[in-house]
């Protein structure tokens, strides 16, 4: 005789707590082991680190229980260990530098990060309401990207115009769009995927969009070229357009896209390379490091390379090494800062949180039941991996160097902000996605019944 | 959308796996390569940042150390009696690297050397910074002192070596410099001091004694060509040579004459021994026409022309020309045409022939000890003999007619009571109309104590009082002094 069973679909928030702690442990053992090298004795402030940092994880940690209890339980604590190596990094740099210190700001920007994180998570309490909000979204993603061409406002910090500055202050608001724009992208191809999908004339074996359709795409392009050329900044103008075409491409399953994307974007670089000198000079530096003519203007990148080099394999350990040689070396360059001290085996440490948090973000995609919420974290987490790719690419001469941050690592409060808000809009995500769907139909306090439509026959 | 999606994470697969490939790369495959980049400061800054061993003389008196400093380089070297000691210790310097011992002795003053390995193994498990090792050098303070001020800034330099151990006494080239001008930190400090001492023209950065441009030795190589001719067999210090005012050179219509323009003996003829002594150009030559080229290098080389010396600072190799007619090989007998030498070759002709005719290889460094605070002796060079440069009883007879020389020939000005001092001077010509290089080279020795000794002082003034025995021998007979205590 068969009897039916509720069962509770696991939470996984447990594991996602021993996880948190275990990232803490982590990072304040870092932080320890800079005070021990530096001073010979623990760290007055490692207490501090580890209060501060922790309060904030399980913070988020309980606001999940409450508001997202079956988000993904991964996300959290891999952005709370990259968060915390980068404060790691950003303190043992200010050790070897004599301006202000960086480590206080960048813990004052991981808490308003993980307020800005908790808020979305308590005011939205399901990511589609989002969907209303397309094209606000739209025009402030486009504000935003704007915001540094204006004059009084914008300013050029190493070569890149993509930053705007309030008297002290100063960030990205780049990050910012990111943001809003992946909404846009995931708003609005959501609803014209059918056309831009279904339709077209076919050539061999691509099925090419109607003219009228190219219309957003040739925008999106436009756009991103001239970030290139006004911003003098690959790494914005590459992401944007990379965000655009893969979340188009999700929308629609037509690779036709991914090629004409990726055809403009490299004739629309190669024009900006040959027509605009401070292009090529970026692209010099990067094929030529090397060269005598270039010393002055590859000498960041050169030394970064040394630092990485110095490193090797297992690094010299936290602050046995020169990171501080190298211009920016908590910020655009903190990739080599930690390549130095931690090696090559912390570098694919550093690269698989990335992954891991790309992957998840991804996988929520999969997993949850609404177009736009499969683009919005689709859109997210290739942003997320498009960015490390940007930047670490730059480093390591994969591509020319750019003005782009490590998400979470990098010292910089919009970076930090913003990407704390990328987790929680993942978070909010991953939580419908492995929500029943019991649940999903009746909202979220069905929930709270604990009967499931899940059975189990014995 | 799913398998979209799918897509994607094969295209963020890819991604990361540029990543992981372009870091690896510079990470491990290039790592060194790119540490070996001439452009790299990194090495510098590493080797900057270890607390460097000191360099010391005589009683553990230490002339280099490094000081704990609050900048980017953590220590900073500092040389007491810098100018005394610049040419053996040379300078530690950020911007312009390295020199004499500071150099030579890099791995073991900073501490990364192979033998120290043993000893740095437990720091390699902490994680704690290499402690370097301290060179302790073979100079005696007060032999160095000697010689520094007997040149007394006179462009020139001094070499006194301990016959039996080549231990190195003194090495002093003058003019000399400040090598905490160059240590300093301060980049455009040591910028300005490069250039000014690359400026002068007295080059007071080349060390004279080893490593600058080679001097002819004058009548100093005479003592060679007297070995040559007393290994022969056919030679004694009796036999009589030519004594000539004048010498015509064959195959041509030049002429030796002598210095004082005159006959070095009645009837034209002259013992070895006395020609030795009054410095005769035209025996010398006549002598080494007869004894031919083959004899005069063979016994040059054993003296040790032509072979590349580390002390262990690069030594220049000293030359004696090959491929010589008969007017080119008059002349090299007497140290004149294409003979090249440094100070130090000259000190070891004297110091071999006081060794009881054994060359022996001149050092600088007389121990290396641990800098973990147990001062432990890691390395101490034994004596190593480069070989028989000439025979026991030719070693004796050219300190007989050397000791003639001294006593009553043209370097009377070495005498030292009480102490038999064999020397030979040397006025060697620089060129047309410039004064000028004056030698002296001597031994001897007092109760256990026993120094070699070699002086050149460079354009000493006039031609007229440039003899060798009249501005080197004194200075020779202060080192001396010094060296035997007397």
């Amino acid at each position: 005789m068969a009897t039916v069973l509720p069962v509770y679909p696991r939470t996984r928030r447990g594991a996602e707590l021993v996880l948190v702690l275990l990232a803490l442990a982590i990072s304040t053992g870092a932080w320890a082991v800079v005070g021990l090298t530096a001073d010979g004795a623990l760290p007055p402030n490692m207490l501090v680190h580890a209060g501060v940092l922790g309060g904030l994880a399980v913070g988020l940690h309980l606001v999940l229980r409450w508001r997202a209890k079956y988000a993904d339980p991964v996300l959290l604590p891999v952005a709370t260990l990259l968060n915390g190596l980068g404060l790691v990094m950003i303190h043992r740099l200010d050790g070897a530098t004599s301006g202000a210190a960086q480590a206080p700001r960048q813990f004052v920007w991981s808490a308003l990060g993980v307020l800005a994180a908790a808020a979305v998570l308590v005011l939205v309490r399901d990511h589609r309401v989002l969907r209303r909000y397309t094209f606000t979204a739209m025009v402030a993603g486009l504000v935003l990207l704007l915001l540094p061409l204006l004059p009084g406002l914008g300013r050029t910090i190493n070569g890149a115009r993509i930053w705007v500055g309030i008297g002290p202050l100063s960030f990205q608001p780049g990050e910012l769009a990111k943001i809003v724009l992946a909404v846009f992208f995931a708003g609005y191809l959501v609803v014209h995927r059918d056309a831009l999908s279904l339709t077209g004339p076919k050539l061999l074996f691509l099925r090419l969009p109607r003219a009228r359709d190219l219309g957003p795409i040739l925008l999106a392009w436009l756009a991103s070229v001239g970030v290139l050329v006004l911003q003098r900044d690959l790494g914005t103008s590459l992401l944007f357009f990379g965000l655009f075409v893969a979340v188009l491409y999700v929308a629609t399953e037509r690779v036709s896209w991914i090629v004409l994307g990726l055809g403009l974007f490299a004739a629309g670089a190669l024009f900006a390379a040959s027509a605009f000198s401070h292009v090529q000079q970026r692209v010099d530096i990067w094929l030529h490091p090397f060269d005598p003519d270039n010393t002055d203007r590859s000498y960041q990148l050169v030394q970064g390379l040394y630092g990485m080099a110095n490193g090797g394999l297992t690094g010299t350990g936290l602050d046995r090494g020169r990171p501080d040689i190298v211009p920016f070396a908590n910020s655009d360059f903190i990739y080599s800062s930690f390549g130095e001290e931690l090696g090559l085996v912390g570098l694919f440490a550093v690269l698989l949180l990335y992954a891991v948090l790309v992957q998840r973000g991804l996988r929520s995609a999969i997993g949850v039941r609404d177009g736009f919420g499969k683009l919005l974290a689709a859109g997210l987490s290739f942003s997320v991996a498009l960015q490390v790719f940007v930047v670490v690419g730059g480093v390591t001469r994969v591509i020319p160097l750019t003005g782009l941050t490590m998400p979470f690592l990098a010292a910089g409060g919009s970076s930090l902000v913003s990407n704390w808000i990328v987790v929680a809009l993942l978070l909010r995500v991953s939580d419908l996605a492995r929500r029943p769907a019991e649940e999903v139909r009746n909202g979220p306090e069905a929930g709270d019944t604990g009967v499931t439509q899940v059975v189990r026959l014995g | 959308m799913n398998r979209p999606l799918r897509r994607l994470s094969a295209v963020v697969a890819f991604l990361f796996f540029a990543l992981f490939a372009s870091t690896t790369w510079i990470q491990f495959v290039r790592a060194d390569e790119l540490n070996a980049m001439p452009g790299n400061s990194r090495q510098l800054y590493a080797e900057f940042g270890r607390e460097r061993g000191a360099i010391l003389v005589g009683e553990n008196q230490p002339i280099a150390t490094s000081t704990e400093v609050d900048d980017a380089y953590e220590f900073q070297r500092e040389y007491s009696d810098g100018e005394l000691y610049a040419h053996a210790a040379g300078y530690y310097s950020v911007v312009y690297g390295t020199s004499g011992i500071e150099r030579a002795a890099n791995d073991v003053l900073s501490g990364t050397a192979d033998r120290l390995f043993y000893r740095n193994m437990a720091d390699l498990l902490t994680g704690a910074e290499p402690v370097g090792a301290n060179v302790r050098l073979t100079l005696d303070p007060a032999v160095q002192r000697a010689a520094y001020d007997a040149l007394d800034g006179r462009r020139g330099a001094v070499v006194a070596l301990e016959p039996s151990t080549g231990d190195v006494l003194a090495m002093v080239s003058s003019p000399s410099y400040d090598p905490n001008r160059l240590a300093t930190h301060d980049g455009a400090a040591a910028r300005e001091a490069w250039t000014s001492l690359l400026a002068d023209e007295a080059d007071p950065l080349v060390n004279r004694a080893i490593a600058g441009d080679l001097y002819p030795p004058g009548s100093t190589f005479k003592v060679v060509t007297a070995a040559a001719a007393l290994e022969s067999g056919d030679y004694d210090t009796a036999s009589q040579l030519t004594g000539s005012a004048r010498l015509e050179l064959p195959q041509t219509s030049a002429t030796i004459g002598n210095s004082d323009g005159g006959a070095c003996g009645a009837g034209d003829v002259v013992s070895l021994a006395d020609a030795m002594r009054i410095s005769c150009n035209t025996a010398f030559a006549q002598l080494g026409l007869d004894l031919g080229q083959d004899a005069l290098r063979e016994q040059a080389e054993a003296f040790g022309f032509g072979q590349d010396l580390s002390i262990p600072l690069g030594v220049t190799p000293s030359s004696f020309p090959a491929d010589l007619n008969p007017p080119q090989l008059a002349q090299s007998a007497i140290g004149q045409f294409e003979v090249r030498v440094t100070p130090l070759q000259v000190a070891m002709v004297s110091a071999a022939i006081a060794n009881d005719g054994v060359l022996v290889q001149p050092n600088l460094v007389a121990e290396v000890r641990a800098g973990d605070g147990t001062f432990d002796v890691i390395d101490a060079p034994s004596p190593r003999e480069l070989g028989r440069a000439v025979s026991s009883e030719t070693a004796r007879e050219l300190t007989e007619v050397m000791r003639g020389v001294v006593e009553s020939g043209t370097g009377t000005r070495a005498q030292i009571p009480g102490v038999d001092v064999a020397g030979k001077t040397g006025t060697a010509q620089a060129g047309e109309g410039a004064a000028p290089y004056a030698w002296f080279t001597s031994f001897a020795s007092a109760g256990d104590r026993e120094v070699a000794v070699a002086v050149v002082i460079d354009n000493g003034g006039s031609s007229e009082s440039a003899y060798g025995g009249r501005l080197a021998a004194p200075v020779a007979q202060q080192v001396m002094r010094a060296a035997l205590g007397v």
